[in-house]
């Protein structure tokens, strides 16, 4: 025969139990959704409240297999990672365009981040090493083709090169991970030198 | 008469030298035929499908179609051909590379195809052209025939443009092609636009791929035909 103090003891336990569980499902849900919040607010696009200033986009042309500096003004945060990110953001942009002469869906969002490290055996040199990491819709949405590939990362380089002169080379990630190529043609694997993709104007790389 | 041992064996070791010394017939080799192999590298292929082109057929299937025209078109003309593949089987980057390597080739073209950009795009390696020494580093070993192959570039760009094809030209980096030692180039067949941009052949229609074909072996042709050209070992 159970006393009756433990069975009141019982229902007290079980109540409290049931309700802490409750409270952590509650406390989870707030949690994630503040961590999708948080994501929304990143830094994605530049600030408007920055003050506007002239960038050089190095545009591709798939129809000529060219690249051609174009001076575009765009509001531009200080910190060079994310000043980085929104000349690529707007770079592509342009490519999502209708109209564009080197058609790629996906904009500024595209580029999840820039980071900027110092380059390989740039002892005391200043050079820098950009490090891109685009999106996988990016790169799943991407013409396939070894022309229109190299345009991409080509104009992506040489756009960092025009606009920060002290990042030498370029390395390529897609959702944080090295990948082979970027839509089955351009090598992603190799970091690449800034002085090679910048083109004379309007020249083909 | 009765000798010893010693003398024996003295006039033995005499009669070996002289023998020795006797001129011996000189065969000399006979001068090898000049041979002049060309490797057509159909891009792609299993389950490396390449672009999805407009008509709705994969790139791997449209290159191993201009490949196999070509293939008919150089070997009627009397050349040697070696392809990297015949089938929709999937071929490594490396493999074929030791394929064009081991053909000792003289001409290497490696066929692509993409719904994007207009007419012809050819490409030559971005290396830097260095000095062929007698091991070649395997990821690079193209620079060493980097003059060559752009060379190649230049005839087989007069060719289409002789053919009435619009040609884009080009240097980028090309994994594979830059382990080759041959004058390499690549091909990409883009869609035939008019002057609205509009679309007037797919890279994989048949007439398209035949006038590309035809003016491919007229460059291969005119390529052979200079001497200075021949000798794919000598970069």
């Amino acid at each position: 025969m159970i006393p009756r103090y433990q069975k009141v003891l019982f229902v007290i336990l079980l109540i409290a139990a049931l309700g802490m569980g409750f409270k952590l499902w509650q406390l989870r849900d707030r949690a994630h959704k503040r961590l999708l919040a948080g994501q929304a607010s990143a830094p994605t696009a530049a600030p408007v409240v920055a003050p506007a200033e002239q960038a050089t986009l190095v545009v591709a042309n798939d129809f000529d297999n060219s690249l051609a500096p174009q001076v575009h003004s765009l509001p531009l945060p200080a910190d060079p990672g994310a000043r980085a990110r929104a000349v690529l953001g707007k770079l592509l942009d342009l490519y999502a365009a209708p109209e564009s002469t080197h058609e790629i869906p996906g904009g500024a969002a595209s580029v999840d981040q820039v980071f900027l490290l110092a380059a390989s055996g740039a002892k005391g040199s200043g050079d820098q090493l950009a490090v891109v990491n685009l999106t996988g819709t990016f790169a799943a949405s991407h013409p396939a083709g070894l022309e229109t590939e190299s345009l991409t990362v080509l104009s992506i380089c040489a756009t960092l090169r025009a606009n920060f002169p002290t990042i030498s080379e370029v390395r390529f990630l897609v959702d944080g991970v090295e990948r082979p190529t970027l839509a089955g043609h351009a090598d992603l694997t190799r970091t690449y030198l800034t002085s090679e993709a910048a083109p004379e104007e309007g020249t083909r790389p | 008469m009765r000798w010893s041992n010693k003398t024996a064996a003295l006039l033995l070791l005499v009669a070996l030298r002289a023998a020795a010394q006797q001129p011996q017939p000189v065969q000399t080799p006979a001068a090898p035929a000049t041979r002049f192999v060309v490797v057509i590298d159909a891009a792609h292929g299993g389950d490396d499908t390449g672009a999805h082109l407009s008509s709705g057929q994969l790139e791997k299937a449209a290159n191993l179609a201009l490949s196999v025209r070509l293939r008919s078109l150089l070997t009627a003309r009397g050349l040697q051909v070696v392809t990297t593949r015949e089938n929709d089987s999937f071929i490594d980057l490396n493999r074929r590379a030791e394929l064009a390597n081991h053909a000792n080739a003289a001409v290497c073209m490696s066929l692509h195809a993409t719904e994007s950009g207009s007419g012809v795009h050819l490409f030559a390696s971005s290396l830097a052209p260095a000095n062929a020494t007698r091991f070649m580093p395997w990821k690079t070993a193209q620079a060493a025939w980097e003059t060559r192959s752009l060379a190649l570039a230049g005839a087989v760009n007069s060719a289409l443009t002789h053919a009435g094809l619009a040609v884009t030209l080009g240097r980028i980096p090309l994994p594979g092609i830059e382990s080759m030692t041959c004058p390499a180039i690549v091909i990409e067949l883009g869609p035939q636009r008019d002057a609205d941009k509009k679309v007037t052949a797919e890279p994989d229609s048949s007439d398209y791929q035949a006038q590309v074909a035809s003016a491919l072996a007229a460059a291969v042709l005119e390529w052979r035909s200079d001497p200075s050209r021949t000798g794919a070992r000598e970069p």
